[in-house]
């Protein structure tokens, strides 16, 4: 064999090998979604138990304002939108739109985030925390827990901003974003739930 | 305000009152002195440093893994030891050398640490050391995550033992049932230990359950179909298959629990609108799976070694995946059976109990098909054979148990009494414990090049069956007299006392068994010059991991293994033709980094932040996590490329079934 | 002949273990399997039918282990030996169906003695039934007579063949309560009631305990059930009822602070609604127990 011919032989092999590193990420995190699915189903086990142990403090029904929920609700699907079609752009290896979509999905979820944050301290200044009743600790946990993924969600955006502007859309980059993407539309997914079930279904349908 | 720096440390009552905690705390602390210091004289930091703290190798890492493990068995074991002592003479007017607290606190520990640190560390160090060689791969999917996984286990492991000496531990049994766990019947830092060591163990867990869910899918060696995997391969992805499905709930519940105690919600507690029966319930449906995570690599492990001494191919090979399969999905069914006496309806009750006991159809199965692969084989009775025959007999007697504990009437006579405490020792001892010694056994010259003395093996197998009989038989008689678990004293009219001190002679046997394993790796190690594995294969095994020299080099495999059977290697050593040397490739392996442990240490002082009250420090931990990770992905290339000229040279110095140099 | 001589002497030493542990059980109580109740009789039927069937697995698998570890031995050339042969439908089929076959015979006997032996299914009986109501408290346990106007601690009396009916909950952790002789045991919580029925058709007095860590004191937490005769059972009625103390809303309370190895107590007029109060504790804030009862 020539050493032209093993040169190539190496390259192609090397490739192949990339390819199923590709794969092999995407599968683990393909997993790793799973569990965290699996976290998430407990604390809604958590919450359809403890949805009616107000100990006499506020219902869901006196608490929600399903408005404001849904408010954030859209905001959060029109970012999973936005980071739609940053992936888009990767794909056609264009940067500067990869970077523009990272930003205003950032952006979008940051204000999601801030929404959240704005109704957790309201509840709290009015009495109503977590220490009041085993609905409310139910309820902040749920809630609060997919807060703290969508804040890592926000981190990981900036560190791909940070990537794309150093590297470029590189083979890394571009498999990072794309778990990424598969990432916050996860959250996305799980936020669609506990509007459904947290708002919607234990709030009561009061508009 | 400067206060709140210090934390629970200002409330006083921070070292143990006890002398014999604070003692072994002392001796702890005294051989961490010592052996670092042996590491400075001998000069040995930078090694350590380059061969073993940075290192993404699975063999190593399963080395670390079992070392720490057996450090924990033995603290688990003292902890054993401590508790037949008390109930063997704490009757009547006498009460023991420890209080009631104190030996809640022992018992609490041992469960503890013999589940989280014992049994997981030996099964993921056992799976770390095998599963890439067996399905021919060079190391598992995520090597930096199976690192961190490991310092995540040991920073936990650390942790709960600093509970020796700072502060107490959880008295409240070892899955700390609330409201007892709860900051109103618990108040000092023992259950935040408790929360803290097994929250940061379980999330390494998660992490491993994840990687090598995908090292099996993703990982195999070229011809190996999921049908011609060997079957420990099986059990491994089985067992990871329920860690990924039932860590989570643990990670929630834990997380739950220290709400509860550190923000003062109301999850689990006695009003405030909490709900313990809740906890019950999440912390079982983690609870019963995490048995046949333990469990299933052992049966994948007895499935080798029956196999492999048998010299026979393994019967029923089909029937084995498919009860390896069936277990695994059962076993998320069948949670409720810990806590019949709950009240629960008839209906609840009933149905989990007949979904209890179908899990004894595979595992029947499994029995017989061991048997039949013995059927017309060779048997040689090596020590790993002596624990299987040891396994047959107790787990089969520890199975019958369970089918009475299975029966929600029966289980209100037998619940919480020394019945059920004898019952899960012997599924967890005789299947759990047997099948990972002989794992260690069998596996011993794959990765260190010698082989265990096999009289000393034979002889700790022994000691450890009859010290088992003569210690659980026992139990089991003290259950049907009345005798409830964790009692630190009794009245002397009830006639136990007898009992009890059988109990303790077992335990004493056991610990002979524990110290001839431990005089066995000492001597073996001394007289490895005349049990070389040269071959690669010391057992005429079957399976891949045997088809590389002895110890099996870095890389594992100089080019990887193609299969076409089931049996790869019986195969390749019986083909007619011997196969093509193929051509020699640069090699792609990852990097060393120091990533994990410094993850592990930010987790360990977040732990130790959260357990203490000290804000500051946890949130250090928190911001040290999201650092290192943070820069690990960002930065540049992992893997370093092996030269074929390099191979060729490591090649030349190993001896192998098969020459490549 | 060395063989024989080994075999003798392990036969001997089982016969030996075996004498020394029937004469030790004959001579001590074993409540689960001797009992005096009629649901604990019950359930101790249910379990030697289990395990009868349990042996049709188990018998084949020890002495199939024997047969075939000693048949095959490497020592053993004149042993078949046929490494390739690794799969027979038939036996395979056979060690799925048989076991199959067990479990659905005793799922059919699960599911109904699941109904029959219910804890909370009243016991069929002619005459009245007694109903205690039990509270575990931190580390003692006291029993209510609603009915008598008594109360005890760590004391249970109750007429011989006479259902007795027990609510159950806990003013602290979570307990477990049971009397091995007489039936089951059931956990007592916090803000739950959970109840038990049992017959005691023996005369005795039985231990009984809680069967479920509850903190420090919690080994001590045993008291002792009687069963006698209606009239003596009367007497200690009436023995009870002359008590000093009558169990007041501050006497209970004085009475639930921690304490450890408690001696019997007895007490008179337990406050009406004691029971419920205790429990409502647990459901609203701010409830207290004065408030709770009916005065």
């Amino acid at each position: 064999m020539s050493e032209v011919e093993t040169a190539v032989i190496t390259k192609v092999t090397r490739q192949t090998e990339q390819h199923e590193a590709d794969n092999k990420t995407l599968f683990g995190f393909w997993v790793y979604l799973m569990t965290d699915c699996v976290l998430f189903a407990s604390l809604f086990a958590t919450f359809a138990v403890l949805h009616s142990n107000t100990f006499g403090g506020p219902t869901a029904h006196s608490l929600f304002s399903l408005p404001y929920a849904l408010a954030e609700t859209l905001i959060l699907l029109v970012s999973s939108f936005t980071c739609g079609l940053m992936i888009l752009s990767a794909q056609n290896k264009a940067k500067r739109l990869v970077l523009i979509w990272l930003g205003i999905t950032f952006i979008l979820g940051a204000a999601f985030l801030t929404l959240e944050i704005r109704e957790f301290s309201d509840f709290v200044s009015r009495g109503d925390s977590w220490r009041r009743s085993g609905f409310l600790s139910s309820y902040f946990t749920l809630v609060a827990t997919h807060g703290l993924h969508i804040t890592m969600g926000l981190l990981w955006i900036l560190t791909m901003g940070y990537q794309v502007l150093k590297r470029g859309l590189t083979r890394i980059t571009i498999r990072q974003l794309t778990l990424m993407s598969l990432f916050w539309h996860f959250l996305d997914l799980i936020w669609i739930f506990i509007f459904s079930v947290v708002y919607l279904i234990s709030g009561g349908l009061n508009i | 305000m400067f206060g709140s720096l210090f934390g629970r440390f200002n409330q006083g009552n921070v070292f143990p009152d006890s002398k014999i905690t604070a003692s072994a705390a002392i001796g702890i602390v005294v051989l961490i002195v010592v052996v670092l210091s042996l590491i400075t004289i001998t000069r040995r930091w930078k090694w350590l440093w380059n061969e073993w703290l940075t290192t993404t190798n699975h063999k190593k890492i399963g080395v670390m893994y079992i070392i720490v493990a057996i450090v924990m068995l033995l603290r688990g074991a003292s902890d054993a030891a401590m508790v037949r002592l008390q109930q063997a003479t704490s009757v009547g007017v006498h009460h023991g050398f420890m209080s009631a607290s104190m030996f809640q606190q022992v018992v609490s520990a041992h469960g503890t640490i013999m589940i989280f640190f014992a049994a997981m560390g030996l099964m993921f160090g056992l799976i770390n050391l095998v599963l890439p060689l067996q399905i021919g791969t060079r190391d598992v999917a995520f090597p930096f995550v199976n690192a961190t996984s490991f310092w995540l286990f040991a920073a936990g492991a650390l942790l709960i033992n600093v509970s020796l000496g700072l502060g107490d531990f959880s008295g409240a049994g070892w899955l700390a049932y609330p409201p007892l766990s709860e900051l109103k019947y618990s108040p000092t830092t023992g259950v935040d230990y408790w929360i803290w060591s097994l929250q940061i163990a379980g999330i390494g867990s998660l992490m491993s359950g994840i990687n090598f869910i995908t090292t099996i899918m993703k990982e195999r060696a070229r011809g190996m179909s999921l049908m011609k995997m060997p079957l420990f391969s099986w059990s491994v992805l089985g067992s990871m298959l329920l860690v990924a499905f039932a860590f989570p709930i643990l990670t929630v519940t834990l997380t739950l629990l220290a709400l509860d105690r550190t923000l003062g919600m109301h999850f689990f507690t006695a009003g405030g609108g909490g709900n313990a029966m809740m906890y019950v319930n999440l912390i079982w449906a983690w609870g019963h799976p995490e048995v046949y995570i333990l469990v299933l690599p052992a049966f994948g492990i007895f499935s080798e070694v029956v196999s492999t001494f048998s010299s026979k191919r393994l019967f029923g090979y089909k029937s084995m995946v498919w009860a390896i399969m069936a277990i695994t999905v059962l076993s998320y069914s069948v949670w409720l059976h810990h806590f019949f006496t709950m009240g629960a309806s008839s209906n609840v009750n009933a149905v989990f109990g007949i979904a209890t006991m179908l899990i004894a159809i595979p595992t029947g199965v499994k029995i017989f098909n061991w048997l039949f692969t013995m059927y017309r084989g060779r048997i040689r009775f090596a020590s790993p054979m002596i624990w299987f025959m040891g396994f047959v007999f107790l787990f089969t007697m520890g199975g019958v148990a369970g089918v009475l504990l299975a029966v929600p009437a029966i289980d209100f006579q037998l619940h919480n009494s020394l019945f059920l405490v004898a019952h899960f020792h012997t599924m967890i001892v005789s299947g759990v414990l047997f099948g990972y010694f002989a794992g260690l056994t069998y596996w011993f010259p794959k990765v260190f090049g010698y082989r265990l003395n096999e009289r000393l093996g034979k002889y700790a197998a022994y000691l450890w069956i009859v010290g088992f009989v003569l210690a659980f038989g026992p139990l089991y008689i003290l259950g049907l007299m009345g005798a409830t678990r964790r009692l630190d004293h009794y009245s002397a009219a009830t006639g136990w006392h007898v009992m009890f001190i059988a109990a303790g002679i077992g335990g004493a046997v056991i610990a002979c068994g524990i110290g001839v394993q431990i005089i066995q790796v000492i001597y073996s190690y001394l007289k490895r010059d005349s049990t070389r594995d040269i071959t690669g294969d010391p057992w005429n095994a079957r399976s891949l991991e045997w088809s590389t020299a002895s110890p099996a080099p870095f890389y594992n495999f100089a080019a990887l293994p193609v299969v076409s059977s089931r049996d790869a290697f019986w195969e390749m050593k019986h083909a007619k033709k011997r196969p093509e040397i193929p051509e020699l490739e640069p090699l792609h392996l990852p990097k060393n980094t120091p990533a994990g442990l410094f993850i592990a240490t930010f987790a360990f002082l977040f732990g130790f932040g959260m357990i203490w009250h000290l804000w500051w420090l946890a949130l250090i931990g928190v911001l040290g996590i999201i650092m290192t990770v943070l820069i690990r992905v960002t930065s540049g290339e992992h893997e370093e490329t092996i030269s074929v000229k390099q191979l060729k040279e490591v090649e030349a110095s190993l001896t192998n079934w098969r020459d490549y140099a | 002949m060395r063989r024989k001589r080994k075999i003798l002497i392990l036969v001997a030493a089982i016969l030996i273990v075996f004498g020394l542990l029937s004469y030790y059980l004959s001579n001590n109580s074993v409540p689960v399997l001797s009992p005096s109740g009629l649901v604990a009789t019950k359930q101790k039927q249910l379990m030697i039918l289990a395990l009868a069937l349990a042996a049709i697995v188990v018998l084949p698998v020890y002495s199939l282990t024997i047969i075939i570890a000693l048949k095959y031995r490497e020592t053993n050339r004149k042993a078949k030996y046929d490494p390739d042969w690794d799969h027979s439908r038939v036996l395979e089929t056979i060690w799925w169906l048989v076991p199959m076959a067990i479990i659905l015979v005793l799922s059919v006997i699960t599911w109904k003695s699941s109904h029959s032996l219910n804890p909370y299914k009243p016991l069929a009986s002619s005459g009245k039934t007694l109903n205690v109501e039990v509270v575990a408290l931190d580390w003692k346990w006291l029993f209510i007579y609603p009915q008598q106007g008594v109360a005890s601690v760590n004391r249970l009396e109750m007429p011989v063949s006479t259902p007795v009916h027990f609510y159950i909950t806990s003013d602290t952790v979570m307990n477990s309560f049971w009397i091995p002789a007489l039936a089951g045991q059931i956990y007592a919580m916090p803000g739950m009631t959970t109840q038990l029925n049992l017959e005691a058709n023996k005369i005795g007095t039985f231990a009984g305990s809680s069967a479920n860590i509850s903190g420090e004191g919690f080994a001590g937490m045993t008291f002792s059930a009687v069963s006698a005769p209606l009239y003596k059972f009367n007497e200690w009625l009436a023995q009870a009822k002359s008590s000093t103390n009558s169990l007041s809303v501050a006497m209970y309370q004085q009475l639930a602070r921690p304490s450890q190895y408690n001696p019997v107590a007895y007490y008179k007029q337990p406050v009406n609604g004691l029971f419920n109060a205790i429990i409502n504790r647990y459901m609203m804030p701010n409830q207290s127990l004065a408030s709770g009862v009916q005065m």
